[in-house]
């Protein structure tokens, strides 16, 4: 299903630092014409449909089609994210709206505990960082034990 | 038409490219949940020893849960290792390393703390046995504290996992410094060092951004970017061939990457052809194990209980008849009904919700809804919007499954992968530790020196999903550190010069500008091939021949010998890959990738002799499994100096006794 970028919407991402739907596309789909400087979907066919671009748009520019070969027209889906929270909207062929809600995250962002100052200890042990320092014991094998 | 042919793409590629030259003692390839694992865990080791982490991608949704996920399959919390040591055994038919799968047994739930603490909403049984999803959950206490997660199965748990990727990237950021970190740098090469044998040295690549390329020397490394996707023909060859179940984007680097510096490799012959909702390929576990639906075949009939059936599953015994049936004969059965005239299979959502809501008020119901929809909405959209567009309420219209097309990984219900050492514990077989040159067991290390990889890349040992990957990249991490302290005094030297590299990693670039004027059309030119011919290539070749979904995942002997030919062929035109634009450079290195991946994989099919894995493929000539010449390991080994391949078997131990 690939993504498809709404030309009044995409301003090119001029006021930011990066094209965000260039910068996240896992699969380096999404690029910026310079001349119009507008983005679009490079190769469609390759697209896994993974909403990164639609997710991460600023202008909300980007939506999804259904792939041609096997997905009828007239449907949509479509997440709205929040700091803890993702809405979507699922428009069916038939007219029928569903919207549900999902947490995404419990934390703030960018406060995720990456341990930056924990050292490990023991580099010869079979310990991770974080098992050495909560006293954790490996266990063995039932029948060698 | 407008000439003169102008490369595709809007970053045009450069006949003389800038050169980047690095040089740490640790490098990470990859940005997935592995590579993610080994940069969180790297720095708490490391002392001077400098690090950088190589990724295609942006890290941020990079690898395989660039999506999300609703579920996290592997957290052992009340299991023993033994018994996931059998689990894991049982499902991929007998042949596994359980050193390995034992050991990412003890430290797989040490990383879903680490994933709930950074943010990631996990569910929970309230006290009253109720469902709590990630937010209500947290007052019930973390998993660490005890809390009880909602299990799906007993080893899965279930997450509201939209954001599951962010959260892990975020933390592997902030632990590695985001300037240890290369974003959109693909690696296409690994360099063995020039004066010591065996040895890793460097890895070599370039930038998908700008015309650069990267030369990096270091003292280990590990490589970890996946398994391989889009390598045998899809069931949807339009638009729809994006939609693969496992990510588009893996092109089997991780192995080609590895064996082409002469790293053993195992159980490449295995392969996942996982049963998804047919088209959309949304996952089918929750349906299957938290809402408790059948799979039906056209006639209506629950075909997984039929007298066939068990008969068909006692001919594969003791697997066949386990408690829990090893996913690829679930396959088997599966196509079993579609070749006996009894398709197509069908979901029965509407039956499964309608008996689960007996039980319910209509605010529970509802929420009932809402974790159906959750269930593809956090990891397969696209699976949610085919609903929407064929009027499909799963309450009200039942949807069709399917096993997909073949997909190589080590870290799902798959084991293919390199041939690493175990943990250097008293109860691992010698056979298992493999010496280092100083006569040193690292943990996860490939037969060569240095060289390390973790998720996908390790093979025999599947089921390890996204958190068991996380850990073993930690783990991997911890022996990379290890392994550059013991090798202080080793300096990196690359066999090949600069200029020497860049004609290497830039060909395609000058094969397009050499030639691109001689005809009218820039895809058509008898002087070279665009990575898009060769990827169809390879993929009529594979589906017809090497056991694709054509011929309902069989191949023969016959069938094999030609496909070998062709890959050869294949090869040898890779020589004439040509690439505009700085895409299509990484869709060249891509393909190439892959037809080195799927060699492997073929070569491994006809070496064993047996058919091990009915479901996922069907060797004609030998249609049973032969345990007495056949329960061994089967590896391969290709010979960079000698540019010869050396398949042969290995001996399996078991240590974990069955119960």
């Amino acid at each position: 299903m690939p993504s498809f970028v709404i030309a009044e919407k995409c301003d090119g991402c001029k006021g930011g630092e990066k094209t965000a739907c260039m910068y996240i596309c896992p699969n380096d789909l999404m690029v910026l014409e310079p001349n119009t400087m507008k983005a679009y979907n490079q190769e469609p066919d390759q697209c896994w449909e993974c909403f990164s671009c639609v997710k991460i748009c600023p202008t909300q520019a980007i939506e999804v089609r259904g792939y041609s070969d096997f997905v009828p027209l007239g449907s949509s889906i479509y997440p709205m994210m929040g700091t803890e929270d993702v809405m979507w909207t699922c428009k069916f062929r038939n007219g029928t709206v569903k919207r549900f809600k999902f947490p995404i995250r419990t934390t703030p962002e960018g406060e995720a505990n990456a341990y930056e100052s924990l050292k490990g200890k023991d580099i010869e042990s079979d310990l991770l960082s974080t098992e050495e320092a909560d006293g954790y014991q490996v266990p063995k094998p039932q029948a060698t034990a | 038409m407008a000439l003169p042919n102008k490369p595709k793409g809007e970053l045009k590629a450069v006949r003389d490219p800038e050169v980047v030259e690095k040089e740490v003692d640790v490098l990470i390839v990859g940005g997935g949940m592995a590579a993610c694992g080994a940069a969180f865990e790297v720095k708490k080791w490391a002392d001077n020893e400098s690090v950088l982490l190589v990724d295609k991608a942006a890290l941020e949704r990079s690898g395989a849960v660039a999506q999300g996920l609703s579920a996290i399959n592997t957290y052992l919390g009340e299991n023993t290792p033994d018994d996931y040591v059998r689990m894991v055994r049982s499902d991929l038919m007998g042949i596994v390393r359980e050193d390995l799968i034992f050991d990412l047994g003890c430290h797989v739930d040490d990383s879903v703390h680490l994933f709930e603490e950074w943010g990631l909403p996990v569910w929970k049984k309230s006290p009253e046995g109720k469902n709590l999803d990630g937010k209500k959950g947290l007052k019930q206490g973390t998993l660490k504290e005890g809390s009880q997660p909602v299990r799906t199965g007993k080893w899965q748990i279930m997450i509201n996992g939209e954001s599951y990727k962010r959260i892990v990237a975020e933390a592997a950021k902030k632990a590695l410094g985001e300037d240890n970190i290369l974003e959109r740098v693909f690696i296409v090469e690994l360099l063995l060092d020039k004066k010591k044998e065996n040895q890793i040295a460097g890895a070599v690549g370039f930038s998908v951004r700008e015309n650069k390329v990267y030369i990096i020397k270091a003292k280990t490394m590990m490589v970890a970017c996946g398994g391989a996707v889009n390598i045998y023909q899809p069931r949807s060859v339009g638009e729809g061939k994006g939609r693969a179940w496992y990510p588009v984007w893996n092109s089997g680097s991780t192995y080609t990457l590895c064996m082409k510096v002469g790293a053993e490799l195992s159980m490449m012959e295995n392969r996942f052809t996982p049963a998804r909702f047919k088209d959309g390929y949304g996952p089918v576990g929750a349906w299957f194990l938290l809402f408790k639906a059948k799979a039906l075949n056209g006639l209506g009939e629950s075909y997984v209980t039929s007298e066939a059936a068990k008969k068909e599953l006692e001919f594969y015994a003791p697997y066949g008849t386990a408690a829990i049936t090893p996913t690829c004969l679930r396959n088997h059965l599966m196509l079993f009904e579609m070749k006996a005239g009894r398709g197509p299979i069908i979901m029965d959502t509407v039956t499964a919700l309608a008996e689960l809501g007996k039980t319910l008020d209509k605010k529970e119901l509802k929420h009932l809804e809402s974790e159906a929809w959750e269930d593809f909405l956090d990891m397969t959209c696209g699976q949610a919007n085919l609903w929407c567009a064929t009027n499909t309420e799963p309450e009200k219209k039942n949807s069709e499954i399917m096993p997909t097309e073949p997909y190589l990984l080590g870290s799902h219900s798959g084991c293919c992968g390199l041939w690493v050492s175990g943990p250097d514990y008293d109860w691992v077989p010698d056979a298992y530790k493999l010496k280092a040159d100083n006569g040193k067991v690292y943990n996860r290390m490939t037969t060569v020196n240095g060289l390390f990889t973790a998720g996908d890349g390790v093979g025999c040992s599947g089921h390890k999903f996204s958190s068991g990957s996380h850990s073993e990249g930690r783990i991997a991490a911890k022996q990379m550190v290890r392994y550059a302290k013991d090798h202080a005094d080793f300096t990196p030297e690359l066999p090949m010069g600069k200029d020497e590299i860049v004609d290497m990693v830039y060909k395609p670039v000058r094969t397009y500008l050499d030639n691109c004027e001689y005809t009218t059309a820039d895809d058509i030119n008898p002087n070279y091939i665009k990575p898009e011919g060769m990827m169809y290539r390879l993929m009529k070749a594979t589906h017809e021949y090497g056991a694709g979904t054509a011929t309902f995942y069989e191949t023969t002997n016959k069938n094999l010998e030609i496909i070998m030919d062709m890959l050869k062929v294949m090869r040898e035109d890779c020589e004439k890959l040509a690439a505009g634009g700085l895409h299509e450079l990484m869709r060249a290195w891509e393909i190439y990738h892959r037809i080195w991946t799927v060699e492997s994989h073929l070569r491994h099919i006809q070496f064993r002799k047996e058919t091990r894995y009915p479901g996922f493929y069907y060797q004609a000539d030998y249609p049973n499994q032969d345990d007495e010449n056949w329960f061994c390991f089967t590896n391969s080994k290709y010979d960079p100096q000698a540019q010869k391949w050396d398949t042969f078997k290995r001996d399996y131990i078991q240590i974990i006794p069955s119960e």
